[in-house]
């Protein structure tokens, strides 16, 4: 092109005028990022009620969904995930669970900072081969609902495993510290839970490359 | 403890004393290797162009051996086996390992999460090859841990020598995938970018499967008068001739090859200081660079002709002629191979004497103990190096 507009000319030649340029870009980038970070539904927090998500008292929560398909059915997988006294075989935070009742159990896990987190849960909706929903009962301390459903793939592909899990926090220090290192760890945490549940439910066993067997998880 | 070769930074690698793997996993088992073997992909990693090596790591996935241990849940092996173990570890229960596309296994990588992070999803966890495929140690050792031995170790008859069932753990399977992915038809021709082991093999593989012409385009001597001698195909050495596309449309009346195999990869020249020259020098007479093979293998290949990707490429490749692709309705074809489901039928192959995949190997029983030097060797192509086989014994 010949003829060049003013306005390209005095952005060559204006250093406030690339300086505008350069702010209005970075605020452009950033409602962007915003924007797509709102469409995420896993970056919002959702107050919707589901019927397969006890929801807690709307606020500052944690909020983790996660899906993976894993090659068994949907019963094999409902009557693994119901034995909750095993769960810690497949989840790295997890202690101990400990059956009280049909219904009420007691969780310990792996908190911040070396903490240990504690909680009574009880199981709020159960279809076997479908769907186990449970929530922590007053005294808590980490509010926590969650769900896995059980849905079958096509063609053959196995069970899609869904879970959804949310965390309402106490006030004070540990309260925030939670909150960060949930934010931080919880959609990892769940993600390589998950992943695990799938290596034993497929192959009988967790994949490790530690070179001795007490470095192994 | 025993002795195994170990990663130490580019360029740097050791024969190290390290404690002798054991049993970990129900269907692991324990491999005394009798052979292992270095591979062409190896030198990526000793030329640290391979991300999430770490100091010490034990390199390695070409190997057989002895099988000394099995656990409790590996109920197809015994100790006393010979078997050949593939290069991917694959569990052989997951949706890809039923497809068998055991390279894609859902479960044998342990940081999964890591190549899920670079690549959207994981594939197989590998031997011997940088943390992102599972940080397990290589063959390249007097003992090796196998997972998933009882899907993976493959046995092997006591007729056949080391050297004959060796490659069937990584180049034989994956020079025959890579002339599998070509389709080839009756009248085909097949250009062969890059003559060493994966090359030299592709060729055989692809007359096998019934290619009309073979062209393999390479510039080391050695690895050309192979090409000729052994494999039968024609050859083009690309610094003599430097205008590759052309030439190969003449050769084939004007229509360019029916297939374009790239047994190259992403590291064509390598980076130490007298390879940098090389690639300055050809970048200047030649116009290539690290992507040239592929670019040359698009802009090659006939309309509506398949370009079969066996080169290992890890990250972002720059260039790359799409439109050509387009325009020219190409199929590409590439991955890691399923060595798992090439085992047997090549195995049958061998035993009935169809292919004899001895003839790549220039140096033979080399002792472990100086694998650093045929590390060298092998990437400056020098005493015309085309395939180390190293003895952990010694």
């Amino acid at each position: 092109m010949r003829h060049r507009s003013p306005r390209h000319r005095s952005l060559k030649s204006d250093p406030k005028a690339w300086a505008a340029t350069g702010a209005l870009t970075v605020v452009a980038v950033a409602a962007g990022a915003a924007w797509v970070a709102s469409r995420n539904p896993r970056w919002r927090h959702d107050g919707r009620r589901r019927s397969d998500m006890p929801t807690l008292a709307a606020g500052r929560g944690a909020r983790v969904e996660r899906t993976v398909t894993i090659l068994r059915s949907p019963e094999e997988l409902y009557a693994r995930w119901r034995d909750l006294a095993r769960l810690p075989e497949l989840m790295a935070h997890l202690e101990s669970v400990t059956p009280i009742d049909e219904k009420r159990s007691r969780w310990v896990a792996r908190g911040p900072g070396g903490t240990r987190v504690a909680w009574e849960a009880e199981i709020t909706a159960d279809e076997p081969g479908r769907l186990i929903a449970w929530r922590s009962v007053e005294g808590a301390d980490i509010e926590n609902a969650g769900s896995v459903r059980f849905t079958e793939a096509p063609g053959g592909r196995g069970t899609e495993v869904k879970v959804l899990l949310s965390y309402e926090l106490p006030a004070g220090r540990l309260g925030e510290a939670a909150l960060s290192w949930l934010w931080e760890s919880g959609d990892q945490e769940v993600r390589e839970d998950l992943r695990r549940f799938k290596q034993q439910m497929e192959t009988g066993e967790i994949a490790t490359a530690a070179p001795r067997p007490a470095e192994a998880r | 403890m025993m002795r195994a070769v170990c990663w130490h930074g580019p360029r740097d690698v050791r024969v190290d004393e390290v404690p002798e793997p054991e049993l970990i996993n129900p269907r692991d088992a324990i491999v005394r290797v009798s052979s292992t073997a270095i591979c062409g992909s190896d030198l990526h990693l000793f030329n640290g162009v391979v991300p999430t090596m770490e100091s010490g790591d034990v390199l390695g996935h070409e190997f057989m051996g002895e099988v000394v241990a099995v656990g409790s849940g590996c109920r197809t092996l015994s100790a006393g086996d010979r078997v050949v173990v593939p290069f991917a570890i694959a569990c052989g229960d997951c949706f890809y390992c039923r497809e068998r596309l055991t390279s894609l296994c859902d479960n044998s990588n342990p940081n999964a999460s890591m190549a899920e992070a670079l690549y959207g999803f994981s594939a197989a966890g590998l031997f011997g090859y940088s943390h992102l495929y599972g940080g397990y140690a290589g063959g390249q050792a007097q003992y090796v841990r196998v997972p998933f031995a009882d899907v993976g170790a493959f046995k092997v008859p006591a007729s056949l020598r080391d050297e004959q069932v060796l490659f069937l753990s990584d180049v034989l399977p994956t020079a025959y995938m890579a002339a599998e992915n070509c389709g080839i038809r009756p009248g085909d021709v097949v250009a062969v970018w890059g003559a060493g082991p994966v090359g030299l093999l592709a060729i055989e593989c692809a007359y096998r499967l019934g290619a009309d012409r073979v062209i393999a385009i390479d510039r080391w001597p050695a690895r050309l008068r192979l090409a000729e001698s052994h494999g039968k195909a024609e050859t083009l050495d690309y610094e003599e001739l430097p205008d590759v596309v052309e030439e190969l449309k003449q050769r084939t009346g004007g229509r360019g090859p029916d297939a374009c195999i790239d047994a190259v990869g992403t590291e064509a020249h390598g980076t130490t200081l007298d390879a940098l020259y090389d690639r300055a020098r050809l970048a200047v007479r030649l116009g290539t660079d690290r992507s040239h093979v592929l670019r040359q293998a698009i802009q090659a290949c006939r309309k509506g002709g398949t370009v079969s990707i066996p080169g290992v490429y890890g990250g972002l490749l720059d260039k790359v002629p799409i439109g050509a692709a387009f325009a020219k309705g190409l199929t590409l074809r590439m991955g890691q191979t399923h060595v798992h489901r090439y085992m047997a039928p090549l195995l049958a192959q061998i035993e009935a004497g169809r292919i004899d995949p001895t003839f790549i190997i220039t140096h033979d029983r080399w002792p472990m103990s100086a694998a650093p030097e045929a590390y060298r060797m092998f990437r400056d192509k020098a005493d015309d190096c085309v395939k180390v086989v190293m003895d952990p014994s010694r």
